[in-house]
């Protein structure tokens, strides 16, 4: 995942403050450090079979405040175990933002008013651009600070601690 | 231009003037983690090739969530950090001892002008004692643990100022879920909610906490308030450092500034299946609740104990309505006993849990069944946030819980006060 800098897939639709709750129950996230079953149980309260349902690299498009509620780092795990292939959102709620970051789930802050449920997208995370080709259509991703920037370009933050052993950058 | 208490705390840190929005690596106070985010974190601070923690002092680790453990996967992850725990030969706080942020505070961990960092979203809870606190992810933690440091985007502040005296029956809970319902649950994503004002100052501390508690329920990175005679008297019992306050400038920026008069407020009641659907009590008086829930890092203090057990005096639970209490700590577990709130809640037909957070993540101590209504002083009412996805969960303060476990049905505590 880490060196994809294209990425193709189809779009599955959510509203506002899609919670961690949502994205993947305490039922399940208490009792196991296993991704590939929490995976399965991705969103299954607001979406039933949702992880049965989608093909590797399709994306989850949300609105605003994307990933709210508990720390749980459970919640990037499982998208991304669920073979999600990013998470688009207007905005995201900090700590899902900084855990996505670290877990090396591609996020992806455009705005996501006028893409639709079920099109095709094409992500050029070099470029900055959402396109949704069938519609000629692109649309600008936010840029990432440089910190942040370097934390996914090693491909998360357990590969950059890794590789520096400490803070590279003393700010 | 002057400085608010976030951007002071940060340039002690640093060791020079810094202004919100900058993105530094600060070196952290205190970082703990709890049983459904510390197992993750041991695992990654192995793959990270972590050896020794930074400073075994300023760490801890508490077993809360799913205590004692309901499972055996959940006693595996139990076993793996007490292992850790005995290995790095830091704190742990197990089974019993209560809610983390709960013990945390009283145990001292934190004060005033600290940077302190935890691996569970209210974390933020600590802003009442003057500290910047907030939560992280297990990742995150694990750098932290293994470096002693965190990168953070300094919040810009959003200042808020309380005045007029609570009424009767109106409490700090329902002025936090005021708030969460007047700024929505996105309405300060990445912001610093400083509170100040003559209405949070004739609070108590415990009380205080629940505002500071709620704040992450509107995105907010963290709660903060400044330091005054009633916070000094309760870090002289618990804290035992010397510490200053920290006090925001005259001048300092915000990013807005909002204004509350509450004496006119009413008892508040977050709906299902959102913290900041927000309402007075009296638009839903009358549904029937099967379940209530005193406890948690919100609203399981010895004082929210207090208050429901002077409603439920002498009085019996609605048969249908199972009352379900979690002391937040073990502390505070025995000043409730020794002080008569335990024998009321009991006689009054309350099922009391082990200190911890109960019911409060669906992971044990009463899941609620298919459709049924649970009324609850906890922080949070997402859809299977208490294990069912098909039950209904309501937020209010422990006066409210306590008046509708009475009568079976949401009820407007103040008639009982």
């Amino acid at each position: 995942m880490k060196n994809k800098k294209i990425l193709k897939g189809k779009v599955y639709k959510f509203g506002d403050d899609i919670n961690t709750d949502y994205i993947i129950s305490g039922r399940y996230k208490f009792k196991t450090l296993d991704n590939q079953e929490l995976a399965r149980h991705l969103l299954e309260d607001i979406y039933p079979h949702f992880s049965e349902k989608i093909s590797s690299g399709d994306f989850i498009v949300a609105g605003e405040n994307f990933g709210c509620g508990s720390s749980r780092e459970q919640a990037p795990l499982a998208i991304k175990y669920a073979e999600v292939g990013g998470v688009l959102a207007k905005s995201f709620a900090r700590i899902f933002y900084r855990n996505a970051i670290n877990v090396g789930l591609p996020i992806i802050q455009v705005n996501t008013d006028k893409i639709k449920e079920g099109e095709n997208l094409v992500i050029d995370l070099l470029k900055e651009k959402v396109f949704v080709p069938a519609r000629n259509l692109q649309l600008k991703i936010t840029s990432f600070p440089p910190l942040i920037l370097s934390i996914i370009e090693a491909g998360g933050l357990v590969e950059y601690m890794k590789k520096y052993g400490e803070w590279k950058i003393s700010y | 231009m002057g400085k608010t208490i976030t951007e002071k705390i940060f340039s002690s840190h640093l060791g020079r003037e810094v202004k919100a929005g900058e993105i530094v690596i600060a070196n952290i106070d205190f970082a703990m983690a709890q049983d459904g985010t510390a197992p993750l974190a041991i695992k990654v601070f192995q793959e990270m090739g972590g050896k020794k923690v930074f400073n075994k002092k300023k760490i801890a680790l508490f077993i809360d969530h799913s205590a004692p453990s309901p499972n055996r996967g959940v006693s595996s992850l139990h076993s793996l950090m007490r292992d850790f725990a005995k290995k790095q030969e830091i704190n742990l706080y197990d089974i019993g001892a209560g809610v983390c942020h709960v013990v945390t505070t009283e145990e001292g961990w934190v004060g005033p002008g600290d940077i302190a960092v935890g691996a569970d979203s209210h974390t933020c809870t600590y802003g009442a004692l003057n500290v910047f606190s907030t939560g992280v992810g297990s990742t995150d933690i694990a750098s932290a643990f293994l470096t002693g440091k965190l990168w953070f985007k300094v919040p810009e502040s959003i200042k808020i100022q309380v005045k007029g005296n609570l009424p009767r029956g109106v409490y700090s809970k329902d002025l936090a879920l005021y708030t969460v319902g007047k700024l929505g649950a996105g309405g300060a994503r990445y912001k610093c909610l400083e509170f100040e004002g003559a209405t949070i100052q004739n609070l108590s501390i415990e009380a205080r906490f629940t505002i500071c508690n709620m704040a992450v329920e509107t995105g907010a990175k963290t709660g903060i308030m400044r330091g005054d005679i009633k916070t000094r008297e309760w870090l002289g019992k618990h804290f035992k450092k010397s510490f200053s306050f920290i006090e925001p400038d005259e001048d300092a920026h915000y990013e807005k500034v909002l204004k509350y008069e509450v004496s006119k407020l009413t008892p508040q009641i977050a709906k299902p299946h959102q913290v900041d659907n927000v309402v007075p009590a009296n638009e839903v008086e009358g549904i029937p609740v099967q379940q209530a829930f005193l406890g948690t890092c919100t609203n399981g203090r010895r004082e929210d104990l207090k208050i429901a057990a002077q409603i439920l005096k002498d009085k019996k639970v609605h048969p249908e309505v199972r009352l379900i209490v979690a002391p937040a700590s073990r502390k505070v577990y025995l000043e409730a006993l020794r002080e008569g709130t335990i024998e009321i809640l009991l006689e009054a037909g309350a099922s009391l849990v082990t200190p911890g957070c109960g019911c409060c993540v669906g992971t044990h101590n009463g899941i609620p069944s298919d459709g049924e209504n649970v009324i609850s002083t906890a922080n949070r009412n997402f859809k299977g946030r208490m294990g069912n996805p098909k039950a209904f969960i309501y937020l209010a303060s422990p006066a409210t819980v306590a008046a509708s476990a009475l009568e079976g049905k949401i009820t407007d505590p103040r008639k009982y006060i």
